[in-house]
This record gives C-alpha cells, sequence and structure tokens, in this order.
C-alpha cells in the first residue's frame, strides 16, 4: 500500500469514530427521555402499587395514615395553568399584532428583546415578587373590589369570595399569565411574520381594516402556530416550580373559590420532598412527579405536531 | 351607524387594546426590575460577598451559595456542552438519513421546555438516593441536563446557517470529514455556539426547582461531595422565612442574579446579532 492510500484509510476511520461519536451524543439525548420516564415510574412504584390509578382521583393527602391522592395537587395545576392562559392568550395576541402590525419600525426591535427579556427574569425573582410586592397589594386594593363587585351575580359570583389573603390561586394564575406571555408573544410574533405580504396586501387593497387583516387573513393562516404557541406556554405554566411555590398557599385542602390557597403538583414537591418520612411519601411524591411530567410530555408534543404543520403549510403555500 | 363607521370603531377599538397589552407587558417588566432594584440595593456591599450565609439575627453574606453556584453552574456547563455540541453536530450535519436525526431533535424540544423539577427527580432517583446523601455533583448533574437541549438547539440552528460551499470548499482541497466540521462548520459557528453557552448559562444560574432535591443547601462553604449551598435555594429559604435581615439579603442574591441573568441575555442577543436581519 503506498503512504497515499494508507492515509486515505486512517482518515476514514478517523471520519468514522467522529460520526459515531456525533451520532451516540444524539442518541443520547433521545434516551434521556426514555431514562427520565423509566427512573420516575421505579421511584413512583410503591405508590403506584399502593394506590393505583385511585391515586389521580383520591383527595386525601395525609402523611400520617400514609393515604395519599394527588387530585388537589393535579387540580391546583390545571387550574391555575387555566387560569393564566385565560389571561395569557388575549394579550399576547395583543402584543404580536402590535409588534408586527403597529409598531413603528425602530421600537420592534427593543420592544421585542424587553418581552423577551421578561422571559428570562429568573422564576424565583417573580415568586419573591409575588410573595411581598404583588400579593399585599393585590389583597388591599383588588380582591375586596372584586369580591363586593360580583358577589350577586350568577355563576361567576362564587369564584371571587372569601378573605382578601392576596396569595391563593388566582394570585398564582396571574403571576403564571406574566410569566408565559413573554413565550406564547414571541411565538404568535414570529408566525404572524411568515404570513406572505402579498396574502395581507391583496386584503388592504380590497379595503379592509387592520383588525380584520389579522382576524381573517393572518390568524387563519397561522392558526396552528398560534395554537402550538399557546401550548408550549401552557407547558411552561404547568410546569412552572417557584413562582407558584410562594403565591400558592400550599393547602392540601378543597378550595371553594379561587381566592382560596390550594396547592400545585410542582409546589406540593417542592415544600414536601426533602422533609418526605417514610418510602410511600417519597413514592407518591415521586409519582406526582410523573403525572406532571405525562401532563407536560403531552402538551408538548401537541404544540411540537402543530407547529411543524404550520411550517409544512407554509412550504405547501409558496 | 353605518357599516362603515361600524368597522372603524371595531379597528381602533381593537388596535387600542393591542396597545393597552403592550403597556401591560412592559408595566410587569418595569414594575418587576424596580422592585427588584428597590429591596435589593440596600443589601448590596463586599459583606456579600466575603462572609458565609448567618443563622437568623446575626450578620453575614452570601459568599458560600455564590460560590456553590458557580462550581455547580460551571461543572453543569462543562458536563451538558460538550455532550450538546456533538449532538447538535450530528442533527445539522450528519442528520439527513435516518430515524435518529428528527427523532432526537423532536425530543429534545421537549426536554428543552420539560418542567426542571422532574429533572430534580430524576436525579435525585438515579444519584442522590443510590449514593445516599445530597451532594454538589447531584446538582451539577441536573443543571447539566438543563443545559444539553439549550446547547442542542442553538449548535444545530447556527450550523444550518454556515452556507454549503465553504463545506465543499473544504471537502474539494481534500479535507476529512472531521476536520471540515470542526474546523470550518463549527468555526464559522462559532458566535452563535458561545451564545447558546452563554443563554444555557443564564438559564440555569437562576434555577431552583432542579437543586432543591439535589444540592439541598449548606450553611459553610462544602466541597462538591456535601450538600452545598447554592444562590437560588437559598433566596428560597430566607424569603420564606419570618426573618427581616435574611428578607434583605434574599433581596441582594435575587438582585445578583437577575443583574447577572440579564447582561448575559443582553449580551447573547448583542452577539447573534449580525446573524439575524430582522
Amino acid at each position: 500500500m503506498t503512504p497515499q492510500e494508507l492515509r486515505l484509510k486512517r482518515q476514514a476511520l478517523q471520519d468514522m469514530v467522529f460520526r459515531g461519536s456525533t451520532r451516540f451524543f444524539a442518541f443520547l439525548v433521545l434516551a434521556l427521555l426514555a431514562a427520565i420516564i423509566l427512573s420516575l415510574i421505579h421511584g413512583a412504584w410503591p405508590s403506584i402499587q399502593a394506590f393505583g390509578i385511585g391515586f389521580i382521583t383520591g383527595s386525601d393527602w395525609n402523611p400520617v395514615t400514609e393515604q395519599f391522592g394527588g387530585w388537589n395537587s393535579i387540580r391546583g395545576t390545571l387550574l391555575s395553568s387555566f387560569i393564566a392562559l385565560l389571561i395569557g392568550i388575549p394579550v399576547s395576541f395583543g402584543i404580536a399584532i402590535f409588534l408586527t402590525e403597529l409598531s413603528p419600525a425602530w421600537l420592534r426591535r427593543p420592544l421585542g428583546i424587553a418581552i423577551e427579556l421578561l422571559a428570562g427574569v429568573p422564576s424565583i425573582i417573580f415568586g419573591m415578587w409575588g410573595l411581598f410586592i404583588f400579593a399585599p397589594w393585590f389583597a388591599d386594593n383588588v380582591q375586596p373590589w372584586l369580591t363586593e363587585h360580583t358577589a350577586g351575580i350568577p355563576m361567576i359570583g362564587w369564584l371571587f369570595q372569601g378573605p382578601p389573603m392576596g396569595i391563593g390561586m388566582f394570585t398564582a394564575g396571574l403571576i403564571l399569565s406574566v410569566m408565559i406571555i413573554p413565550y406564547i408573544a414571541s411565538v404568535m410574533r414570529d408566525v404572524f411574520e411568515v404570513v406572505p405580504p402579498m396574502l395581507k396586501e391583496s386584503a388592504y387593497g380590497l379595503g379592509c381594516t387592520t383588525w380584520e387583516v389579522v382576524w381573517n387573513v393572518v390568524l387563519p393562516y397561522t392558526r396552528h402556530g398560534v395554537i402550538g404557541g399557546v401550548m408550549l406556554g401552557l407547558g411552561r405554566a404547568l410546569g412552572e416550580t417557584m413562582a407558584v411555590t410562594f403565591v400558592i398557599g400550599n393547602s392540601h385542602k378543597a378550595i371553594e373559590s379561587l381566592f382560596d390557597p390550594g396547592t400545585s403538583i410542582a409546589a406540593t414537591l417542592a415544600n414536601e420532598f426533602t422533609e418526605a418520612t417514610g418510602t410511600l411519601h417519597t413514592a407518591s411524591l415521586i409519582n406526582l412527579g410523573l403525572l406532571l411530567f405525562l401532563i407536560t410530555f403531552v402538551v408538548l408534543v401537541l404544540s411540537k405536531l402543530l407547529l411543524l404543520k404550520l411550517q409544512r403549510g407554509e412550504g405547501a403555500h409558496s | 351607524m353605518t357599516l362603515y363607521f361600524r368597522r372603524r370603531l371595531i379597528n381602533s377599538l381593537s388596535l387600542t387594546l393591542s396597545l393597552a397589552a403592550m403597556a401591560f407587558g412592559l408595566f410587569w417588566l418595569l414594575w418587576i426590575l424596580y422592585t427588584l432594584f428597590s429591596n435589593g440595593l440596600p443589601g448590596l456591599g463586599t459583606v456579600l460577598f466575603t462572609q458565609t450565609t448567618p443563622a437568623p439575627g446575626s450578620a453575614g453574606g452570601l459568599a458560600n451559595a455564590i460560590v456553590g453556584s458557580l462550581a455547580m453552574s460551571a461543572v453543569g456547563v462543562a458536563i451538558g456542552t460538550p455532550i450538546g455540541i456533538l449532538a447538535g453536530t450530528y442533527l445539522a450535519e450528519f442528520g439527513e438519513r435516518g430515524w435518529l436525526a428528527p427523532a432526537t431533535r423532536f425530543i429534545n424540544d421537549i426536554l428543552l421546555s420539560a418542567p426542571s423539577i422532574v429533572i430534580g427527580l430524576f436525579i435525585y432517583d438515579v444519584y442522590v438516593a443510590q449514593v445516599g446523601h445530597f451532594s454538589g455533583w447531584a446538582g451539577a448533574l441536573a443543571l447539566s441536563l438543563l443545559v444539553i437541549p439549550v446547547v442542542v438547539r442553538t449548535t444545530e440552528n447556527m450550523l444550518r446557517l454556515v452556507p454549503n460551499s465553504m463545506r465543499e470548499a473544504a471537502y474539494a482541497l481534500g479535507a476529512p470529514q472531521w476536520k471540515m466540521v470542526l474546523q470550518v462548520s463549527l468555526r464559522a459557528a462559532k458566535a452563535g455556539v458561545v451564545t447558546g453557552i452563554l443563554l444555557a448559562v443564564a438559564r440555569i444560574v437562576g434555577e431552583t426547582a432542579p437543586l432543591l432535591f439535589t444540592a439541598l443547601n449548606n450553611q459553610f462553604f462544602s466541597n462538591m461531595n456535601e450538600p452545598m449551598a447554592n444562590l437560588p435555594v437559598v433566596i428560597f429559604q430566607y424569603a420564606m422565612s419570618p426573618y427581616e435581615d435574611w428578607h434583605t439579603l434574599a433581596w441582594a442574591g435575587a438582585l445578583l442574579i437577575g443583574l447577572f441573568v440579564l447582561s448575559l441575555n443582553i449580551i447573547a442577543r448583542v452577539l447573534v446579532r449580525p446573524a439575524k436581519s430582522h
């Protein structure tokens, strides 16, 4: 073999090793997800065996009698995230419209960065601000007013009753909404920007107002992406720990109004895990974590699929 | 009311609401930043960096927590970055065929938004529970799992921006594949990859949830093999406590983290600016 051939052979071997190692690490990322699910099932096994499917619906959480049911935590997670979406979606939509249609060009970038910075604020800072600043202000200025003015209204009157403590389910949802607005708004802005200018200009040419263009042209064109962004925000809200732990009130009781303190899966974990005594308590907490992971997993997969669908649609239109 | 008038009314109403939504978003950012500075500045001082976390009622600083946070973040980044860069390289350079690349890309995006508290539970189950004690290593491992998806995502995106003609030029000169990737593709994408690492650091220094069950906390300086103090968990415990001087320390710590994270975010944006046109 000539030196040339030897060298080519060596290079081919080096290439194979290099490609193989990058492939290995890509596979590692994939395996990580399976490892997380398996280890959570392993950790939660005593609790799964003891309570079975009833763990989800049981609302008894008593470490002393070793009776565990996760419903209060699960409901707290779902309810606080639902409140967050209810407030967050319209606001994010408004911000995205402002950034893509209304704002002068020189303001777009700074305002976009400001909204993204809001996403960068660590959640523990949201939590401290919520507990020390927002909750007292909310209890003094907003809650009494809401309680008074909604008291007689059927259907929604009961939502806003109860003592004005500041902390509680509603406050948690409100702070979550502030935390997810930047995520939803920036996805919405990005998908609004892919709408072909031709479509928008044809609508304007027919005499549409800006709002009519957004509502009848931009939104239908980007609906998959918008829903994907909302689901992404929902995934964030479901798993958020610190901000919620500070303000939700950490009570395992059933709630009678939105102002009552409650708990969420993440808050229960943050509060009790290191102090859990007995394998069944620890296992039940891990069981909650497993449920949280499965819920967010489904939400995130849906969000991903919808966003991918938009990308494919984009290819088909152009 | 004419139709024309009604359409104009709806239009200006909704555009006003959109302006209000923008103001609503900025309002929270400003309120939080204002709170952070007005409460955090009084606690800032050299003591913060020279003394360890105190018992309630006595003076002290956050030195051990700052060192702990830096150490765990550094190890977390040191573990997570190479894995993330290599996996991202595979996705961008070698992933055209087969099922592995699309599947990994999909799963990576899910890991990117997975609840960080679950990552903490995972490390607790596979490391802390097996070894039998909380430790700084466990905290660093949990953080590294948060670094990986961020670095994978940015590395892949940045490598995709590298023009193919550069790759072909390298091949035409007879460069082997590994040399082309390391010395042409990755070098061209360097600023973007560094940005990804900075964003990953910005993400993990403020993370509390995954450290609660892994590094726990410590009142003193400790090595990586013991429970280790770190800023987020110290802030959490001090803020939840009833003591006034602990609250002051917690705010000062929050300001430190906040400033660090915000400046990292801004640096990352400045670095990546030339690559993006809008």
